[in-house]
């Protein structure tokens, strides 16, 4: 979708070829140039800096930083071990951080940027499994707000989308259908939501179209948390 | 254009953030109504969009009047077919301290803010079951979610229309009616020319903007239109805050 907009983008994951084909794609549909895959664990200091260091080289600047990248453990608090409580804040928590702490002096080069969280409904209502997952979205969006104010005189704004739940393979696969069917009968809209419908957020908090907002947070859940 | 061929209904459009959003929503394609108290204005706004090439509508509307509500959204239909997107935009600002306040200050303040919201849901609700969905936006403020000093009755009547957007999300969510409220922070609007003006209160407001600069009609409208449009068709009983960081701190 950033693509289509007309960014160029630096696609990043730990996973190589699944992030490959994706860079590959892009540049078949919008240019060879377009995309360009970086291999990105963003638990990891030195891969942020690699990784900000080539899209700025690449690209010539660098504009916007979408921390996406989260991974998610269905367990209650008594189940959950110490590594995995660290693997999740490691990645749903520094990530994010370190995805912050380095795009700043690159955005500060150009004047500016817009860098976009992706926390979760987690982040704001609970539910029974999954304690450390909430406990790393939570991070984040408090996180964001310290950032957005501490980072507006740089005129690089700082926001978080929450979605709710979204047809993915990682949900899919965590949950199994019969815990998936309450976003079915218990959900304001009764679905989940598709990718693309959080992506349009994604795009819009990335975008100038939202040039006075800072520190927001844009619950895309179906109206899961206004109840 | 993310409202082609939509039929837009915009309250308050002929003040400084209701004409920006109706001018913005004809260039995406939408049919607009233009719902105001003050006719002049509205229809020279409306004049300016079909000049520009736009399908505008003047209809005089008093937001706390449930009959007013009736027969603009009926106007809307008549005019351009059922209707697809409520702004609930129409909204008073007064500083009042709430020692000082006059039951007659609070009821106008209340009556505009918070029944004109509930009304304008109310009326289009049939209007939108006919279309088989719709988009319905209410203008809060970031009074509507942090307290000031000044501000004890508009607070509330802001709070009040954050509360009834997300309880009218889940009530319409299964018909295909997303209801949305957006809290715009300082705007630099002739609503708070007089607050911005006053040698003490101004800058004490603007030193509290991370931001540093007051936003634009024009900033608001863009979050506007996002939750009128499809773009935004998972989202409902959300609140978005466009405030240059003021309510993040």
């Amino acid at each position: 979708m950033f693509a289509r907009e007309g960014a160029r983008v630096l696609v990043c994951d730990v996973l190589d070829e699944g992030g490959q084909a994706v860079a590959d794609a892009i540049n078949s549909d919008h240019g060879q140039g377009t995309a360009v895959f970086c291999r990105l664990d963003v638990s990891r200091e030195p891969d942020w800096v690699q990784a900000i260091g080539l899209a700025s080289e690449t690209f010539g600047s660098l504009n916007v930083v979408v921390n996406n990248a989260g991974v998610l453990s269905p367990e209650t608090i008594t189940e959950t071990t110490v590594e995995t409580w660290d693997r999740m804040v490691a990645v749903n928590a520094a990530g994010p951080f370190l995805g912050i702490k380095h795009a700043v002096p690159a955005m500060r080069r150009v004047g500016g940027g817009s860098i976009v969280n992706v926390a979760s409904v987690s982040a704001i209502t609970a539910g029974k499994l999954g304690a450390a997952y909430h406990a790393s979205k939570g991070a984040i969006r408090s996180l964001a707000r310290s950032a957005a104010v501490q980072l507006a005189g740089d005129s690089i704004r700082v926001n978080t989308v929450f979605p709710g739940p979204v047809d993915t393979p990682m949900l899919r696969e965590t949950y199994g259908p019969s815990h998936l069917s309450r976003f079915d009968t218990q959900h304001p809209m009764g679905r989940m939501a598709m990718p693309e419908e959080i992506a349009h957020g994604v795009l819009f908090l990335a975008s100038d179209e939202s040039s006075y907002m800072t520190g927001s947070e844009l619950v895309i859940d179906g109206g899961w948390t206004a109840q | 254009m993310k409202l082609k061929g939509k039929v837009a209904v915009i309250s308050g459009a002929a003040g400084a953030m209701g004409a920006v959003e109706a001018k913005l929503f004809a260039q995406e394609g939408a049919k607009v109504l233009l719902g105001d108290l003050v006719e002049e204005d509205g229809n020279r706004v409306a004049g300016e969009i079909e000049a520009s090439g736009g399908q505008a509508l003047f209809h005089r509307l008093d937001v706390t009047k449930e009959s007013d509500w009736v027969a603009a959204i009926a106007a809307a239909e008549e005019r351009f077919g059922p209707v697809d997107v409520l702004i609930n935009n129409a909204g008073v600002y007064r500083t009042t301290v709430i020692d000082q306040t006059t039951v007659a200050d609070w009821d106008d303040i209340m009556a505009i803010n918070a029944r004109g919201v509930f009304l304008g849901t109310k009326c289009v609700i049939p209007s939108m079951r006919r279309a088989g969905a719709g988009s319905i936006v209410n203008i809060s403020s970031t009074a509507g979610l942090v307290g000031n000093a000044v501000e004890g009755a508009y607070t509330a009547s802001k709070g009040a229309v954050r509360m009834f957007s997300k309880a009218a999300a889940i009530h319409y969510a299964a018909e295909g009616i997303r209801v949305n409220s957006v809290h715009p922070g300082v705007i630099d609007t002739k609503m708070v020319e007089h607050l911005m003006a006053d040698p003490e209160l101004g800058p004490l407001v603007m030193s509290k903007i991370p931001m540093g600069r007051m936003g634009t009609a024009a900033e608001v409208a863009k979050m506007v239109l996002f939750l009128a449009s499809d773009d935004s068709s998972y989202t409902t009983g959300s609140e978005l805050v466009v405030d240059g960081g003021y309510s993040a701190q």
